[in-house]
């Protein structure tokens, strides 16, 4: 990183001049993110759509990415930036690894993400922000654990579940119901995808699982084995099963009353 | 004011020369193999922590002979360029080649300027393909030239006795446990031409597995893991019929092997 800004700091993100500001830029936005733990790890997930103002940019836009091998990080926000910043992210967590022969501490990544988030506050303030997710297994306490940013690079650790990205308050408010302590790593990521159901119905700017296209949310868990995606096959039996309920129940399982 | 000494180039160069491999030779040595999945990097190395051989890249591994901080710096340097080209370009635009012409340009430089004294270092850059026949490992000597090697290579204090041991026995499509135990008697070898034995704990070992899933393909073999290999060599070495000449060698890696695992056993 350090050799990185001696040598071509021209790559690093927020290191470039910007041309004078004529309304807002439009560039694609990407939207909701979820994660929620279980005992044994974490699972991370998000839909597939990126916005262009009203318009979709990218139907099949992928926005949850591993960090290493015990950590992944998902990216609301703009899009271009956010791809770059978890580019530079991984490649630093890597690079810490190979040279010092040992890996960060989970806090450790979350706190460089931190810095990384608010070296970009500049270009947030004109409307250029990125949001990310991060989540990871603490090898060290043996248990998943999930970071949520502000813009302005503010780290807030989550106990159980968390969401980022226009479509989250629907998410956080369908996971509120749904989520408990001593769920499955299959009823985890479950949860995940009736959570980004609920924020596909409610946030125009969350995709929904797309069966005509066969394109559905990625979903990522983190468990002591390392980081796993799941196969498309995985995520669309997760989420065609969410679907066949919903035609009987369009708003999802209901939370007991009291 | 006195005159300096006229001294010949090629003089200054032999002793520059001499004194770079006096230094080298002080290490232990280390052989890289290629085997039927990758390549392994075995050495004696009785530290944990300092290690002689670590990932560069997801396909390129580093070996070194020599003075620690020496290698140890040029090993850095060699992650910091690996890291910033593929930042910069794409992870498949790092190659072993590309590096090992860094190198070669590092030491060449340092070896003949008048002002620095020599590395005391031989580096093995080694990058494993999706076949065999994509393996590439390349040695480089001290005073920065580049060899393309095939099959195996040894560098450090005895590396002329142990490659001839090698080039004769090695064979292409070996195991990871015939490679490995192969290296070990290599290795084993004193330059006066005994044997002594050598502890699994002391073994530094390491491959460049193409069959690993993830993309880096660098992984160190340690502990049980080790063990296990050394122990299937002990049991495969029974029915090999090897040259008469290593039949008394075989036995006696087999030994290692197996006394080594035992104690690994027992201690759990």
């Amino acid at each position: 990183m350090d050799f990185l800004s001696d040598q071509s700091p021209e790559m690093l993100p927020g290191n470039r001049s910007l041309p004078p500001l004529q309304g807002a830029i439009e560039a694609p936005h990407g939207t909701t993110i979820v994660a929620a733990s279980f005992p044994g790890g974490v699972v991370l997930a998000g839909d597939r759509r990126a916005t262009m103002g009203n318009m979709i940019a990218q139907r099949d836009i992928e926005k949850v990415f591993p960090a290493d091998e015990y950590s992944a990080v998902g990216i609301a926000g703009t899009a271009g930036l956010a791809v770059e910043m978890v580019k530079l992210f991984q490649l630093e967590l890597e690079h810490f690894e190979k040279v010092e022969g040992a890996q960060l501490s989970l806090e450790g990544k979350a706190n460089r993400l931190s810095t990384m988030i608010r070296s970009n506050l500049a270009m947030a303030m004109q409307g250029l922000a990125v949001v990310p997710l991060f989540a990871g297994y603490d090898i060290d306490r043996d248990k998943g654990r999930i970071f949520s940013y502000d813009v302005t690079g503010g780290r807030s650790e989550e106990t159980g579940y968390a969401a980022t990205g226009s479509g989250s308050i629907f998410a956080r408010g369908s996971m509120k119901k749904l989520y408990r302590e001593d769920l499955t790593q299959e009823q985890a990521l479950t949860l995940v995808v009736q959570a980004l159901y609920d924020a596909a119905d409610d946030d125009s700017a969350t995709g929904g699982p797309d069966v005509a296209r066969r394109i559905y949310p990625i979903v990522t868990v983190i468990t002591d084995e390392g980081f796993r995606r799941l196969t498309d096959q995985e995520s669309s039996e997760i989420a065609r099963s969410i679907l066949e309920r919903r035609l009987e129940q369009p708003d999802g399982p209901r939370a007991a009353l009291l | 004011m006195s005159t300096p000494f006229y001294v010949s180039p090629q003089q200054a160069m032999a002793d520059r020369a001499e004194y770079a491999r006096k230094g080298i030779a002080r290490g232990r040595s280390l052989v890289v193999l290629q085997y039927a999945d990758g390549i392994v990097f075995v050495g004696e190395n009785p530290s944990r922590a300092l290690h002689k051989f670590s990932e560069i890249y997801d396909r390129i591994g580093f070996a070194a002979a020599g003075k620690y901080n020496e290698y140890e710096n040029l090993r850095i340097g060699g992650v910091r360029y690996a890291d910033l080209r593929g930042y910069t370009y794409d992870r498949d635009d790092v190659t072993a080649r590309g590096l090992a012409n860094v190198y070669a340009q590092t030491l060449g430089t340092i070896f003949s300027s008048a002002a620095e004294k020599p590395y005391e270092v031989e580096l093995v850059v080694a990058e494993v393909g999706s076949e065999p026949e994509g393996d590439q490992i390349y040695r480089l000597p001290h005073d920065g030239s580049i060899v393309d090697e095939h099959g195996s290579v040894a560098v450090g204090g005895n590396s002329e006795q142990i490659s001839s041991f090698l080039d004769q026995r090695h064979r292409d499509g070996m195991t990871l446990a015939e490679a490995l135990k192969l290296a070990v008697q290599a290795l084993s070898r004193e330059p006066g031409g005994g044997e002594r034995e050598i502890p699994a704990e002391r073994l530094e070992v390491a491959v460049l597995d193409r069959t690993r899933p993830q993309q880096r393909k660098f992984k160190r073999i340690v502990g049980r893991q080790l063990a296990r290999l050394l122990e299937t060599e002990s049991a495969a070495s029974t029915p090999t019929d090897a040259p008469s000449d290593a039949e008394d060698s075989d036995s006696s890696g087999a030994d290692t092997g197996s006394a080594s695992g035992s104690t690994e056993e027992t201690g759990k």
